[in-house]
């Protein structure tokens, strides 16, 4: 009896070990970019910061906001996600709340038609000549519209109607006279925050970080969104503009660009932490109701 | 037509007179599949024929299979294969592995409050895009300036140029998306592991199992067919390595092992302008992905009596 105590007390620990271990390997990039980005470069290049920022300075974050096409691109990113989900969300409900319906005669037809195309595709050139027919090309349209929906959330969706709103609650407000639409939204819509909260986070992300649909449809630097810049800046290591020229040193200039980096990394992914904390009770949740199939 | 089918079809056609605002309602989003999806399906015809702008898709005329034999025929066919099915298998043998060891782990734990600590904090890379991460990669790689590097020197070692070295690209690129996504793939098993009957628990405790041994015994067999839906999934996208991430990770230094499918698409094709060509290599690569899947899930079918459809 003992001995087993003693063991189950050992993988107690082992377990305990192994997650910390794990969490402080995840965190720690995260936890050193935002303590370099307000350190002085200076000490951040001599490899004095590791944890702790030295020498705080705000030179990086002063030099983002001065540049202006950060900031066109910062306002870009935030008009194509919010328009962008808002597309989302009517499309996947739209497509959700009718596939939830036992009573939707050809549901399974049209379920299958939407998730073929999860296993197969035209593939970029098609899709790229179909949209340079539309006409979308340079337009903000070319971001949104192609991927107005996604089929793996229409499944969560449809999942979370089924299973998470009862369906005699439906039957009884059809039976009062309610129409379709008025059931969706008087009574499931009300009742679906969890997994609405949960779709415009993953929407709003995805629109948030897009970069490959604008690498190929935009080419008007007016319209890139903040992903592109960050390319440039942070992988093609373009900043020379944003350093402006004159009498600084070189080795000032390398320097400004490192700070630079740490910042704009932080900058970037602001809005997402700072939406994570609210958003978090729903999504784990939401994931795991959509999941659970059947 | 006899009494019955008929009516069969007018009940049918009474149920579809019920819902027709639910039709109404789902008609954009067929809209949008059929227009997004179908017509570039459609358009992929493009890939046998020699694409002229003026003529269109359906004007231009049919050449079989010259862009595929031009491709299969090209010197870097094979080191696009190598590379793409390299990066694919790689990423499954560690990527695909991990989330579930991470699943159970955190299953094991009892506090609620620790749980929900080390879900939040292995959850959030996945928040960051492939930009910024690719961004990370550099900052923290770079041969000056670099904290890797900075470790390496510190303990009197040489430098290591990590980006423009073909050896390591795929190592990076594998282990940086398992520190990006781990967490994130690990929520599907987590929502497995709450699904098991507690009932086996008890009676494997009772029956003197140790913990490791209900991990082994009762947890993971809870979950294999969870793990085998996603395993389909995965080998069926075995050939679409993201393009969005070994695009920004490429260059002309580390092209023998980052250079893939995708990339060598969007190259020719948005880049060059040979639509055609790339079309027939994009169609090969769908080909080829789909033909694994639907492999993959007769074999988990036969085995498991596990599969997607």
């Amino acid at each position: 009896m003992q001995q087993q105590f003693n063991s189950e007390k050992l993988f107690d620990w082992f377990v305990h070990a192994l997650l910390a271990l794990i969490c402080i390997v995840v965190l720690y990039p995260l936890v050193f970019v935002l303590a370099a980005s307000i350190s002085s470069p200076d000490s951040v290049m001599r490899g004095e910061v590791w944890l702790w920022p030295k020498q705080i300075t705000l030179i990086g974050y002063y030099r983002v906001f001065q540049n202006s096409e950060i900031l066109t691109g910062y306002t870009n990113t935030i008009i194509y996600t919010i328009v962008g989900t808002a597309i989302n969300l009517v499309m996947s409900v739209a497509a959700a709340f009718p596939l939830s319906r036992r009573d939707f005669y050809g549901r399974n037809l049209f379920a299958a038609l939407m998730v073929f195309t999860m296993f197969f595709s035209g593939g970029m050139i098609p899709s790229y000549l179909l949209v340079k027919d539309l006409g979308m090309l340079n337009s903000m349209w070319a971001l949104i519209i192609p991927g107005a929906v996604s089929v793996y959330n229409i499944l969560i969706m449809r999942t979370f109607f089924q299973n998470g709103i009862p369906q005699e609650m439906q039957e009884a407000a059809s039976i009062d006279g309610c129409s379709n639409l008025g059931t969706l939204v008087k009574i499931v819509l009300p009742l679906s925050m969890p997994i609405i909260a949960v779709m415009i986070l993953f929407y709003s992300v995805g629109h948030w970080n897009a970069y490959f649909s604008a690498l190929i449809y935009l080419t008007d630097r007016d319209q890139y969104p903040l992903q592109l810049f960050l390319r440039e800046i942070l992988i093609q290591g373009q900043m020379q503009e944003m350093l402006g020229v004159g009498d600084d040193t070189n080795a000032n200039v390398v320097m400004e660009g490192e700070a630079i980096k740490y910042a704009l990394v932080i900058v970037a992914n602001l809005p997402i932490f700072l939406l994570y904390p609210f958003l978090q009770k729903y999504f784990a949740k939401g994931v795991m109701i959509g999941a659970i199939k059947g | 037509m006899n009494v019955s089918t008929r009516k069969k079809s007018s009940a049918t056609v009474r149920r579809i007179k019920k819902n027709w605002d639910l039709y109404l309602l789902i008609l954009p989003v067929m809209a949008f599949f059929i227009i997004f999806e179908y017509v570039p399906m459609y358009g992929v015809q493009i890939a046998f024929k020699d694409f002229i702008a003026t003529k269109g898709i359906t004007g231009s005329p049919w050449v079989g299979f010259k862009h595929f034999e031009r491709f299969f025929e090209s010197y870097y066919f094979w080191r696009l294969l190598k590379n793409t099915l390299g990066i694919g298998v790689y990423q499954l043998l560690i990527g695909f592995p991990v989330p579930i060891a991470l699943a159970l782990l955190i299953n094991e734990l009892r506090s609620k409050r620790i749980s929900r600590f080390v879900q939040t904090v292995t959850y959030a890379p996945h928040f960051l895009s492939t930009v910024v991460m690719v961004g990370m990669i550099f900052i923290f790689l770079s041969p000056q300036t670099g904290i890797v590097n900075g470790l390496i020197t510190w303990f009197r070692g040489t430098p290591i140029d990590f980006m423009t070295e073909p050896a390591w690209f795929k190592s990076i690129y594998v282990g940086s998306g398992v520190w990006q996504q781990m967490g994130w793939s690990s929520i599907i098993y987590l929502a497995a592991l709450t699904g098991i009957d507690p009932q086996l628990h008890e009676a494997a405790r009772v029956d003197g199992a140790s913990r490791w041994q209900r991990i082994w015994h009762v947890n993971l067999p809870g979950i294999i067919p969870t793990i085998i839906i996603l395993l389909i999934l995965n080998m069926g996208s075995l050939l679409s390595v993201g393009f969005e991430k070994v695009y920004l990770m490429q260059n002309s230094l580390n092209m023998s092992s980052s250079d893939i499918i995708s990339t060598h698409v969007y190259h020719k094709g948005i880049i060059d302008g040979q639509y055609s060509y790339s079309a027939a290599v994009g169609l090969f690569n769908s080909i080829v992905n789909f033909t694994l899947l639907v492999i993959v899930n007769r074999m988990a079918r036969k085995v498991n009596g596990t599969s997607l459809w």
